[in-house]
């Protein structure tokens, strides 16, 4: 093994004959690089199959992902704000609420720990903000009135008695329409504006147009 | 599970369920098995945001929970069933098959069904039968009875399956807070379940709704919320869920890939007699058999659909054709009852994957190579000068199409010493094919040409999306119009706001998405071919 090394004479460690060329054969030269990203190809991929099936199932795979994009599972993620915080954020109200399923599953195929509250319906949710606010608006009014007992009572009989129908009225009116469909992006955040006036136009033409809420008349 | 696995159900998780669950899923993918909190503190998502992306996923079946290393007291751990999630690529093949076999009304049931996980049967009738409704002509309806009796064809034919119960729920209704949930290591199989197949007992009647146009408006829209949420109180089959069968589709397709495979080698009455025997055997062949059930030549010929008395003799010849052919499709096991004959489900899958390796090689590297490459897959090993003389090729373009074969790893080189120094010298190098490494390494690529596709197909989309946009607009521009009967010529003038250059890039843009698309379906094919052989080899060890 020790013997016939040979100085500066070129051996190869393996026998050249089994491998077929001479010792005068240029060996390929070896690489550089990492071979190239699209590599030239020898030969023409073949042609896709064509057909009735196959054009029937190309439209199927279209429709799934474009259907799939609208049911409750796809789930999106909040856009994250990328610039100065605008006032028509507060009422965009199209940010998804992580705190609430929009499908109802089996809970009990789940487990109890992946338990989401679902998102109920606007009516419901609406409501306590209503009964919230007479309160507030009372409160307010009564400090007010405590710091102008002494000036003015019978104003301030006038004016409680005032309040008094005023919430009596409301009482009245959330017990008479309790069902009813109201509009209240009217009367949501004591503004003078409807909703859609703060779109910022990202979703126009993307909505159907049977939503009559525009601002422009 | 390999980079280029967990690449492609991230890019499928993603079409399908959006980034978020892409993103939990992926995690859940390369870590195994992991429990909730700590999926929400890896990932760094807001935890309500892993819990709705965990419900959709198991919702899919996608995902599997259980009791964890801690036993049943400790927290819940979930993993990713990555098959699962294969599976959705194949989707339109299934609807597709659903429509060839039981019709419109099939289709429509699988799909609903594949598109939200499971369902229990009166939802699936009642959404089924107003989708069949909103196309059918004015006036018609579709009656709950006909979705009723295809839905149960489905099921007979073991297509649909029930979803299997938890081990908790019996006692969810008691509301215990610790409920034993099963152990996570092996999910229960839904077959195992006696019920597996059984129709619940339910009265459904009536008719399809059409949803009524536009005009009719919120009043409509309320009712349809309420029909929604009502969906899930009216049914009397309440917790009988039921889930595509996906392993009996597979059978199917199996069985039809295996009667195109006799159609072209052989001819058309061969294939029929094939088709007859497959079918005749669907029941009885459990699903990893290596062969069906022994089937005599007196029952294949009273099964056939076409036959007169005097073929008797002419299906005698096609058999024995068969059996001698070198396919090995069909094996003779007895000769009872005029002959008893089986159809030999493993080798015919190895031939179809050896025929797709064959195919590739060809396509790849020229048609000598693949000479070369099928002598090697025939003749298992050979030295390089042997190669040379069994192929008839020169020496030197001979010894240049293994080396590139050796480099692509489509061929592997075995070592054999004469001398226990290995001595290069002293060594016998034999060139050899393994047919089943060589699957396995075919399906990686597949796996990652599918990968490559989406991604240019998502890369198409994205550099083009202020002209599909602009394009959707005037297309939404345009109904509108005309649902409020607009005139010819605000039509045009509105048609006329994408300009011709911009057409042609749509229409170009399109084009490629269908080839792309077209691409992924057939890559697909490939797909579950090469899986189901890897599948076959690994059930007979």
């Amino acid at each position: 093994m020790a013997g016939n090394r040979g100085r500066g004479r070129s051996q190869f460690t393996f026998n050249v004959d089994t491998l077929r060329f001479g010792r005068g054969d240029s060996l390929p030269t070896s690489a550089h690089t990492p071979s190239p990203l699209f590599p030239p190809m020898q030969f023409r991929p073949v042609p896709l199959h064509t057909g009735e099936e196959v054009d029937y199932m190309l439209a199927l795979k279209q429709e799934l992902r474009a259907s799939s994009k609208n049911l409750p599972f796809h789930i999106k993620a909040a856009r994250t704000k990328t610039d100065v915080a605008r006032y028509s954020d507060k009422y965009q109200n199209g940010e998804p609420k992580y705190n609430c399923i929009e499908w109802s599953p089996d809970w009990s195929r789940m487990p109890k720990e992946l338990c989401i509250k679902v998102q109920k319906t606007r009516k419901t949710g609406a409501k306590p903000q209503l009964t919230q606010k007479p309160k507030v608006a009372a409160r307010k009014e009564e400090v007010l009135q405590k710091l102008e007992t002494l000036e003015k009572r019978e104003q301030e009989q006038h004016s409680e008695e005032e309040e008094d129908e005023e919430k009596k009225k409301q009482n009245e009116e959330e017990e008479e329409e309790p069902d009813e469909d109201y509009d209240e992006e009217e009367l949501e955040d004591e503004t003078d504006y409807i909703i859609s006036y703060f779109d910022n136009g990202e979703d126009f033409g993307a909505d159907s147009d049977d939503n009559m809420d525009e601002a422009v008349c | 599970m390999t980079t280029q696995e967990v690449r492609l159900c991230g890019l499928l998780l993603q079409e399908h369920f959006g980034n978020v669950v892409e993103k939990v899923g992926t995690h859940l993918i390369r870590s195994g098995v992991l429990t909730l909190r700590a999926l929400a503190h890896e990932t760094k998502l807001p935890l309500d945001l892993v819990k709705k992306s965990l419900c959709v996923l198991v919702q899919h079946g996608m995902c599997t929970f259980g009791a964890g290393r801690r036993g049943p007291a400790g927290p819940v751990e979930y993993r990713i069933n990555c098959e699962h999630v294969f599976h959705m690529l194949r989707y339109p093949r299934y609807i597709y098959t659903a429509k060839s076999l039981y019709g419109d009304t099939g289709e429509l049931i699988v799909e609903e069904i594949l598109q939200r996980g499971h369902m229990t049967m009166s939802s699936t009738v009642k959404t089924v039968a107003d989708r069949l409704t909103h196309n059918m002509p004015e006036g018609q309806s579709m009656d709950y009875s006909e979705v009723v009796s295809v839905f149960s064809q489905l099921v007979e034919t073991h297509f649909l399956q029930r979803c299997p119960p938890l081990a908790s729920a019996g006692s969810s209704s008691s509301g215990a807070v610790d409920t034993p949930l099963p152990v996570a290591t092996q999910p229960t199989e839904p077959e195992s379940h006696p019920d597996c197949y059984k129709l619940p007992y339910i009265n459904l009647t009536g008719q399809g709704k059409r949803r009524r146009s536009s005009e009719d408006g919120e009043a409509d829209q309320c009712a349809a919320k309420k029909a929604r949420t009502d969906n899930s109180e009216c049914g009397d089959d309440d917790g009988i869920y039921w889930q595509v069968n996906f392993q009996r589709f597979h059978l199917h397709f199996r069985d039809q890939a295996i009667i195109s495979a006799v159609s072209c080698k052989l001819d058309q009455s061969s294939s029929e007699i094939v088709r007859t025997m497959l079918r005749m055997s669907e029941g009885t062949t459990p699903a990893h058999a290596a062969f069906t059930q022994a089937l005599s030549a007196n029952e294949i010929f009273r099964a056939l659909l076409s036959r007169s008395p005097d073929a008797r003799p002419i299906l005698d010849q096609y058999l024995s054709l068969l059996v001698d052919d070198p396919m090995e499709f069909v094996g003779k096991t007895g000769d009872s009852g005029g002959g008893m004959y089986v159809v030999n489900l493993h080798r015919a899958l190895a031939n179809l994957a050896r025929a797709t390796l064959e195919s590739v090689v060809q396509e790849r590297f020229g048609s000598r190579s693949a000479r070369i490459f099928r002598l090697l897959l025939r003749k298992r090993h050979l030295e390089q000068k042997q190669v040379e003389d069994f192929a008839m090729i020169p020496a030197k373009e001979a010894k240049d199409m293994l080396y590139k074969l050796l480099s692509e790893n489509l061929v592997q080189l075995q070592e054999i010493p004469k001398t226990p120094d290995y001595a290069p010298s002293r060594t016998f190098y034999l060139y050899t094919v393994n047919q089943l490494p060589t699957a396995r390494l075919l399906l990686q690529h597949c796996y990652k040409t599918v990968g490559n596709l989406i991604e240019r197909r998502l890369y198409e989309t994205k550099e083009n999306k202020r002209l599909l946009e602009k394009s959707q607009r005037i297309e939404a521009i345009l109904a509108s119009l005309q649902a409020t009967g607009a005139e010819a010529a605000q039509l045009t003038e509105v048609e006329e706001m994408i300009t011709v250059p911009e057409r042609q890039q749509l229409e170009s843009l399109r084009h490629h998405i269908n080839k792309l698309d077209s691409s992924e379906n057939q890559v697909d094919e490939t797909i579950f071919l090469l899986k189901s052989y890897i599948n076959s080899t690994q059930a007979s060890r």
